[in-house]
């Protein structure tokens, strides 16, 4: 006989989880009476939000699945954000939530919270386990469901006499009780879009996340290469092209590159892979790519039509995809050369010296100029975690990401707090690996308490916050779009945070001059253990190029006002 | 695109939260279910949903590539452009006024409704067909004094199986 907990953890050892980020609770001290008796490590994180930031973080950095553990109620409430975080995203983790009692569910008892039914819309599936003899198999499932397909959170709610029960099923093998999803062949969807890749002049290939989920960036540099085709991505998909490859364009949109925008806006043909064209990405749906031909690759076929129509769309995994068309192209030398795309390429050239990424010099320290430094002294070897706003978007611009799962950033859901937990997973998957997060002032007051989590155990993050005393990003859309209104985003009262680095038992620097950016910087990242390094950078520098919401994504305002 | 009532057959399984589910998705994308009938099929594991619902060919798309993407769906079929037989039921409570009984018995032959209660003053009338026979007679029945009616959602099968059941 097993009980629940012993259950749980022998499906949790069979998918080879290492690590599980998490804090206990009533409904769930016999897990953690269980937990002592394997080889599990456990991070106490120091507020739930956290634990399911860092198992988030954990999965993007290592590809593996994520796992949290929380109690009931406000434990499990407190990963709502996270588990949206991931969905946007479609992150592979596993949240356990504890729960009351079977004969208490529906009576609000303590700590009580249909978790289930508050997370239905945010989880790729959940589950509540009502009897022991089913934990083993919805266990198993909920790995199966996290990493296949396209990726997503699930949630497993465990009521308490469930983990305390008995069961005799000892065998724990489980066959998976529903049936996949019949896989669509692919030969005459990718048939389909040969002859449209030959003929193009103009092609540009999209990339986005699932380039990285479905570990494709080696097919996907081979296709650009085969091409001669020039490559942008979403932000989801940075580090998934090289960022130093001379055919990266940077990422496009809302706060991309002129030159990405100008090739989606004249390119003839749009290569789109594992991208789900969000806003952010497109702007003026109507005017997005308007002269091109539309071929979309994605596993899920949710995500095509969606926004824009594809021409051609083949739905299923991106790798098979892209070696199956590049098999093709490389056979194919006599009906396309690498010349067709010369005239394009000299133009989007011109695109690129007429408006390149800038930033003007000033009195005060340039944020641009602080990543562009990180970027050198790291060499961009480094896993950069990002907060969202101003920092996030700097990040994105300014540092070359060469290496998949390298950029570790809240895409879809725009999650403040998100990088300092999710640096935290991804050091815990790669403790040799220097892993920094950018963040501003703002951002990383909102899960600041993870300082704790990573002093206790050492976790050697490199916190760097572009500090402009603001809450920038909206600041600048005030200025943009309310007339300087800046309504509740002055943000002038912060902790001194090298005291506060300090307190926590973590080192902590500061720069005020640009001239100090450098070696603050060289000694931060030098310094063993957790660093927090206040940057006090220019308060109403701006993120630009930008494409007004709404605005077709050929009119950008280039112009840093404050330059 | 022409805006339309279309009819969704959604095979799934016989779960407590599964309903809550596909009202979640259609609520939470800004999809309307216009009706629905929901009952356990010849498996009692597995339960068919039938869903009418407004929108064009686009929304339908998008309902039901939704729909199929759920763990607990297992087959989604769009019956609307298909030839399939369509029912819904009505019963239909009147009170009766005095000296109408002929006349009313009537209008039910008319309406191909029979009596299926009759308490006192009140009868209860069932009438099953397609949306316009219930149309019809909830139109003529109603000035016999309409005291509450309630409707089922549209069943819905195919004349023909033009699939294969997974």
């Amino acid at each position: 006989m097993l009980t629940g907990s012993q259950v749980l953890f022998k499906i949790l050892e069979q998918e080879n989880v290492d690590t599980i980020f998490g804090y206990p609770g009533g409904a769930v001290m016999d897990i953690y009476d269980e937990l002592a008796r394997h080889d599990i490590k456990h991070i106490l994180v120091r507020h739930e939000q956290g634990a399911i930031h860092a198992a988030d973080g954990y999965a993007r950095a290592s590809g593996k699945v994520g796992v949290c553990l929380v109690t009931s109620g406000p434990g499990a409430t407190n990963t709502v954000t996270g588990i949206a975080n991931a969905y946007m995203d479609s992150i592979p983790v596993v949240v356990f939530t504890g729960q009351v009692s079977t004969a208490l569910i529906g009576n609000d008892a303590f700590q009580e919270v249909d978790i289930t039914g508050i997370t239905r819309p945010c989880t790729k599936h959940n589950f509540l386990v009502r009897s022991v003899n089913d934990l083993g198999r919805i266990v198993k499932e909920a790995f199966h469901i996290a990493r296949s397909g396209r990726p997503g959170p699930v949630l497993v709610d465990l009521p308490k006499d469930v983990i305390q029960g008995l069961t005799d099923d000892a065998t724990l093998a489980y066959p998976l009780s529903f049936s996949e999803d019949a896989i669509e062949p692919i030969e005459a969807k990718c048939a389909e879009a040969l002859p449209l890749i030959r003929e193009a002049k103009r092609p540009l290939i999209i990339s986005g996340g699932g380039i990285l989920l479905g570990k494709a960036w080696n097919e996907l540099s081979a296709l650009a290469k085969n091409l001669n085709c020039p490559v942008t991505s979403s932000l989801m998909g940075l580090g998934g092209f090289p960022g130093t490859d001379p055919l990266w364009l940077g990422m496009p949109g809302m706060h991309g590159t002129y030159y990405a925008n100008m090739a989606i806006s004249h390119c003839d043909l749009l290569i789109a892979v594992g991208v789900r064209f969000d806003d952010r990405v497109t702007s003026k749906v109507e005017a997005f790519a308007p002269h091109a031909k539309i071929v979309h690759i994605d596993i899920d076929p949710v995500s095509i039509d969606k926004t824009i129509k594809a021409h051609v769309s083949i739905v299923g995994d991106c790798k098979p995809i892209l070696q199956l068309l590049n098999q093709w192209l490389a056979n194919d030398k006599t009906a396309r050369s690498g010349e067709q795309t010369q005239a394009w390429l000299e133009e989007i050239a011109r695109w690129k010296k007429k408006e390149p990424l800038d930033y003007g010099s000033g009195e005060k320290i340039k944020p641009q100029f602080v990543i562009e430094k990180l970027y050198e002294l790291t060499k961009g070897r480094a896993i950069i975690a990002t907060e969202v706003g101003q920092n996030q978007m700097w990040t994105a611009q300014f540092y070359k990401f060469d290496e998949p799962n390298s950029f570790i950033s809240s895409g879809g859901l725009g999650t403040m707090g998100f990088g300092l937990p999710a640096a935290i997973g991804a050091q815990m998957a790669f403790p040799d690996k220097l892993v920094v997060d950018i963040a501003g002032d703002g951002s990383i007051q909102m899960n600041i308490q993870e300082m704790a989590t990573a002093v206790q155990y050492n976790i050697p993050v490199k916190i760097i916050i572009l500090n402009n005393g603001f809450l920038g990003m909206v600041r600048q859309w005030q200025e943009m779009f309310y007339n300087k209104h800046y309504s509740q985003t002055t943000m002038n009262f912060a902790p001194d945070f090298v005291k506060l680095a300090e307190a926590y038992g973590a080192k902590g620097l500061r720069a005020t001059r640009t001239e100090e950016v450098e070696s603050v910087l060289k000694e931060g990242l030098a310094a063993p253990g957790p660093v927090m390094i206040d940057i006090r950078v220019e308060p109403e520098e701006g993120v630009y190029p930008m494409v007004k919401p709404g605005f077709p994504l050929t009119e950008m305002s280039l112009v840093n006002k404050t330059a | 695109m022409e805006i339309r009532e279309n009819t969704i057959s959604i095979l799934v399984k016989n779960k407590p939260d599964v309903m809550a589910r596909i009202a979640g998705t259609f609520s939470g994308r800004g999809f309307n279910i216009e009706t629905i009938a929901v009952n356990v099929t010849e498996d009692p594991q597995v339960s068919k949903i039938i869903m009418t619902v407004w929108g064009n060919q686009d929304t339908i798309t998008k309902i039901e590539k939704q729909l199929n993407k759920m763990v607990d769906v297992l087959q989604v079929d769009d019956l609307t452009g298909k030839d399939a037989v369509r029912r819904e039921m009505m019963l239909i409570r009147v009170e009766m006024p005095s000296g109408e009984g002929g006349r009313l018995m009537q209008t039910i032959d008319t309406c191909k409704g029979k009596v299926v209660s009759s308490e006192g003053n009140y009868w209860i009338i069932e009438v099953t067909g397609d949306r316009e026979t219930i149309e019809k007679a909830l139109a003529a029945l109603k000035p016999f004094g309409l005291d509450d009616l309630t409707r089922t959602g549209t069943v819905a099968l195919a004349r023909q199986n033009d699939k294969v059941r997974r």
